[in-house]
């Protein structure tokens, strides 16, 4: 199986509580891996370690490996902003910056040294169109884009992430705060887009999971209990915990 | 049942008695000094300067000299205060050294303005022969505002929400990149508040002039002035009311003074109504 990016025995503390333990897992190119498992579980303190999203917490400790394409990104020669360029992360809370649509899309391939107008203005465009938003706000491309709606916001914030071209993308609980419309809109997007991206996912809602995933990952306290094929691991729960977990008999 | 219903009411208005007695100081101040300098404040003493040879007065050099201090003093101070917050709120561990920092912020602060001008005239003028003047007072001054700054600079920051620069980093930028084009500009409007702040402590501020921006004014350049003295309005205030005993021209200066206080107060709410309408978009 050819692993995009892959985790062995990652173990991790934010200061002496530990998060994760050892958890070894492999996220497979163009597929959805969804994360699920009860709240405090470490689903998302594990997707932010794989772009090392983690390190802006303070007192943060890892052990273990995680390979991006053959690579242990915690290599020191490894440059950090090139491989988050690579693994792109879309965050629970829309998070727009308070600035126009356009600059919010434009912020990241400014960042990676893209100046030219026609260049940028292609980008966004084609990011926008990809994440189902263009329509929407072609006409207000100057506009602030905290004046959107939540679910625009969150495919604004898509929109962003695709822009800079990525190979992954991280989403955790990126429709948790949206209505139904919205939400189902954001998961066809996901079906869409694992054509031309890996995408991880987190999520606390198993008919979402079931809906959109290939692959299943499920957590408790900081362990990785099984990971397979989403109809498999549905169907046929290799492990009692994660049946009772999905069939809402806890969590 | 009744006693509750007397208590209620007195409380309610002693508060009712104390806000009125807060606004109608405030009325009797400013309409006293408008009242008793306005009358006093002529184009020539606004355009003019004091000579016994020509027997003129005016505080047109007063109101240069003002002006050059604020520009020298934050020219001084923001690069170092929003620095240094910068620096402590995004990329210092917070811990022992940046809390000490903070509490020696705090604690400058505090301290009297003549000290400031005592220490000021001593390292400034003395030690380093800056002479009296410009460059002495607006270093004085910049020291004595930094903590303002620093304390309004960090705020701003830490007021920015974490989301955004999660959003950054996540797309690649570096922790600069983040600061630059994410997070000083969320804390623009709070640094601007500061600046405004300082403004209205640097026009204000007499005692720790005296000693290092001289009393003496003559319309002068930038340059001169610098390192030649030159008294601000509120010091030329002083120096009217104390050393010629000119009441009538102290009270001027006074109603000017006020003057500018009000259209610096005004001046911050306003921007600060500008960015946030900026920030929400549309
Ligand atoms: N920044 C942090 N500092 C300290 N502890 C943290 C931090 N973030 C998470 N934790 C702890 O790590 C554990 C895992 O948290 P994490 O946020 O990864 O869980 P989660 O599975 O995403 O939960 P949820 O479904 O509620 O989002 C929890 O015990 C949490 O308290
Ligand atoms: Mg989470």
């Amino acid at each position: 199986m050819d692993a995009v990016l892959s985790t062995h025995r990652l173990s991790l503390w934010y200061g002496t509580n530990q998060a994760l333990k050892g958890v070894s897992l492999d996220v497979p190119a163009h597929r959805v891996t969804a994360l699920i498992g009860p709240s405090g579980c470490g689903k998302s303190t594990f997707l932010k370690t794989l772009n090392r999203m983690h390190e802006l917490v303070p007192g943060v400790r890892v052990e273990g490996e995680v390979l991006y394409r053959g690579r242990s990104i915690f290599d020191p020669a490894l440059d950090v902003t090139a491989l988050r360029r690579q693994v792109g992360m879309v965050f629970q809370k829309a998070n727009p910056f308070p600035m126009s649509v356009y600059d919010n899309i434009a912020y990241g391939p400014r960042t990676h040294g893209i100046r030219r107008r026609g260049e940028l203005d292609a980008i966004v465009e084609r990011s926008l169109r990809a994440a189902a938003i263009w329509d929407e706000v072609k006409d207000r491309l100057r506009k602030s884009a905290l004046s959107l709606s939540g679910g625009q916001q969150q495919r604004v914030c898509i929109a962003r992430a695709l822009a800079v071209e990525p190979d992954v993308l991280l989403m955790d609980e990126a429709t948790s705060a949206l209505d139904p419309i919205s939400t189902s809109r954001i998961e066809e997007l996901i079906t869409e887009l694992k054509r031309s991206y890996t995408i991880v996912i987190v999520t606390h809602n198993m008919q979402q999971a079931a809906r959109v995933s290939d692959r299943c990952a499920f957590f408790l306290q900081g362990e990785l209990v099984e990971a397979g094929d989403t109809g498999r691991l549905f169907s046929m729960p290799g492990d009692r915990r994660t049946e009772d977990y999905i069939t809402g008999r806890f969590g | 049942m009744g006693g509750r219903r007397v208590r209620d009411g007195l409380l309610r208005g002693a508060l009712w008695a104390s806000g009125v007695l807060t606004c109608a100081l405030l009325a009797f101040l400013i309409g006293f000094v408008l009242w008793r300098g306005l009358g006093h404040v002529s184009w020539g003493l606004l355009t003019g300067q004091r000579s016994y040879l020509n027997h003129t007065d005016g505080i047109f050099p007063n109101i240069l000299n003002t002006l050059y201090m604020i520009l020298f003093t934050l020219a001084a101070a923001l690069p170092v205060g929003v620095g240094a917050a910068v620096y402590l709120t995004e990329y210092a561990p917070a811990g022992p050294w940046t809390s000490a920092i903070e509490f020696a912020a705090e604690t400058l602060a505090g301290i009297p303005s003549i000290l400031y001008g005592l220490v000021g005239m001593l390292f400034f003028v003395r030690l380093l022969r800056l002479g009296t003047g410009v460059v002495s007072g607006g270093l004085t001054l910049a020291v004595m505002i930094l903590p303002v700054v620093l304390r309004t600079t960090q705020e701003a920051l830490k007021a920015v929400p974490r989301s955004y620069r999660e959003g950054a980093m996540g797309l690649g930028a570096g922790r600069w990149r983040t600061v630059y084009t994410v997070v000083l500009p969320g804390a623009a409007q709070g640094i601007v508040t500061g600046c405004i702040l300082s403004v209205g402590r640097i026009v204000g501020e007499s005692a720790a002039l005296l000693f290092t921006a001289g009393t003496a004014a003559r319309a002068a350049g930038l340059l001169r002035a610098l390192h030649t003295p030159s008294a601000t309005l509120s010091v030329s205030l002083y120096v009217y009311a104390n050393e010629y005993g000119d009441l009538d021209t102290a009270m001027a200066i006074a109603a000017v003074l006020l003057l500018i206080t009000l259209a610096i107060n005004l001046l911050a709410a306003r921007t600060g109504r500008r960015l946030d309408r900026q920030k929400g978009g549309e």
